[in-house]
């Protein structure tokens, strides 16, 4: 941020209007950088994300006994309801908090643009959904006996999580003002997501359950048109919702 | 606020029509229609189906429409239009849910089945009722209505999805309505419409476009009357 400040001072005034705008993406960077670093002092977070997930996972695997085959048929299912459900609680409180200490209000007057300050924190929610989601390959490989260790597996987690995050990001700023927000958060936020649950999870299936790339394709590239929709919308949309 | 009187009297001609349009379309599900080849009496229910499908379905694009407008004008009246649609297209989306249950059960022989389309009309019909949950969980109402509009917009990607399943889905059991299809026909039999099948389906669209239309209109002046009433009720309380 010092940088841009000094090299738009040492510009002329009179002949420019000064612009204290940091670049967008410095912007977006530090925001991320701050959540992660305030995560990895308190990870009040990502440890009540992890916890969860295990033992989402351990009842999943305790409730479903099933055989090798209707395993291989389930783990997609397993791995994205628990992803959804762990996600929630964490975009529950990383907004929360920024609006309980007041620091919401101070990153909204700061001279950004507001879009920035939402891929700011999407990619904060977006690594610790991640994290979640990388949780989940080692647990369920491990519990289903099923091998998640697969590339086109991973590219499925990581665009499952990002339209999670964006998504998740901008109704969860949404639901802080809310009154009974812990409650509201899923509430509005799981119809939402259904897109993305809905394709990562068949995508998932069908990879695991070994059919042909025809058949887990489309929901690859549906998931990836639905996170690029949501990511556009979070653009366009963001700006709405924290102007005050 | 007053309204004009030619405004007035449109309204109340579209309601009197609305009825006789109902009344119309009832008697030709029921008369003019024969039985269906296949499905037999159980398929006069398809009509109203439909009807109320298309008839929510048209509310909730008004809904999107009346967010991004909302937004972008800040007019109270859109998010009056937003609410007042996603309310009866709710009612509509049940209809359309509940004749589709009632319809499912001698012809697929169970109420309900996790169909694709079957899942994203229910998915819909959850986001609408959240935006009710998030506008009364809000209280600031300029902050409501910003709310509600974003919700809207956002909520239209499950209507969209309604929409596209079939496509993307081709497994589904709903026969595919728009376009060339590419898959064979399902459960449902041939759907090869007779004329008169066509004739009663298109009249009892019709009929259901009107109304969504006419309640519409009716729930925008309620909104209305209600703030007027809420309005005054402040002046009162500011002269005691």
């Amino acid at each position: 941020m010092s940088a841009t400040t000094t090299t738009s001072e040492t510009t002329t005034p009179a002949a420019k209007p000064r612009r204290l705008r940091t670049p967008y993406f410095q912007v977006v960077a530090s925001l991320a950088w701050k959540d992660l670093r305030a995560e990895a002092r308190g990870r009040e977070l990502v440890n009540a994300m992890l916890l969860f997930s295990v033992m989402a996972v351990l009842i999943f695997s305790f409730a479903l006994e099933l055989d090798r085959q209707a395993q291989e048929a389930t783990v997609g299912g397993v791995l994205w309801v628990t992803i959804a459900f762990a996600g929630t609680l964490g975009l529950g409180r990383s907004l929360a908090a920024e609006k309980d200490k007041g620091s919401l209000d101070a990153l909204l007057l700061a001279p950004v643009e507001r879009s920035a300050l939402f891929y700011g924190k999407m990619i904060g929610n977006f690594l610790f959904t991640l994290a979640v989601g990388f949780l989940l390959v080692f647990l369920l490989t491990v519990l289903f006996n099923v091998n998640l260790f697969r590339p086109v597996l991973w590219l499925i987690i990581v665009l499952g999580c990002l339209g999670f995050a964006t998504t998740g990001t901008l109704v969860s700023s949404m639901s802080v003002h809310a009154r009974a927000r812990e409650m509201l958060l899923p509430i509005l936020l799981l119809p939402v997501i259904l897109p993305i649950i809905i394709s990562a999870t068949r995508a998932s299936t069908a990879l695991l359950t070994e059919l042909k790339t025809e058949d887990w394709l489309p929901w690859l590239q549906l998931l990836g048109m639905v996170d690029f929709v949501f990511l556009l919308a979070g653009f366009f949309l963001f700006d709405f919702i924290v102007e005050e | 606020m007053q309204y004009s009187e030619s405004r007035t009297r449109t309204l109340q001609w579209l309601t009197y029509a609305s009825i006789g349009l109902f009344i119309i379309s009832f008697l030709m599900i029921f008369f003019y229609v024969g039985p269906e080849q296949t499905q037999g009496e159980v398929q006069r229910i398809f009509y109203t189906h439909l009807g109320a499908f298309f008839g929510s379905f048209l509310l909730f694009i008004a809904a999107f429409i009346a967010g991004i407008q909302y937004l972008r004008t800040r007019q109270e009246k859109w998010d009056d239009l937003g609410l007042s649609a996603i309310e009866i297209g709710l009612g509509f989306s049940l209809i359309n849910i509940v004749t589709g249950s009632i319809w499912a059960r001698p012809i697929w022989n169970t109420w309900w089945t996790w169909d694709p389309r079957l899942t994203t009309v229910s998915i819909m019909w959850l986001a609408y009722a959240a935006y009710m949950m998030l506008r009364s969980g809000i209280e600031d109402p300029n902050r409501r209505r910003r709310f509600a509009a974003v919700y809207s917009i956002l909520a239209f990607s499950s209507v969209f999805l309604t929409i596209i399943i079939i496509r993307i889905r081709p497994d589904t059991i709903h026969p595919v309505a728009a376009g060339p299809t590419s898959t064979s026909e399902g459960i449902e039999g041939d759907f090869a419409m007779s004329t008169r099948i066509t004739e009663t389906l298109l009249f009892t669209i019709f009929t259901y476009v009107v109304i969504s239309i006419t309640v519409l209109w009716h729930r925008i002046r309620l909104e209305n009357r209600a703030k007027q009433i809420q309005s005054r009720k402040m002046k009162l309380l500011l002269n005691a």
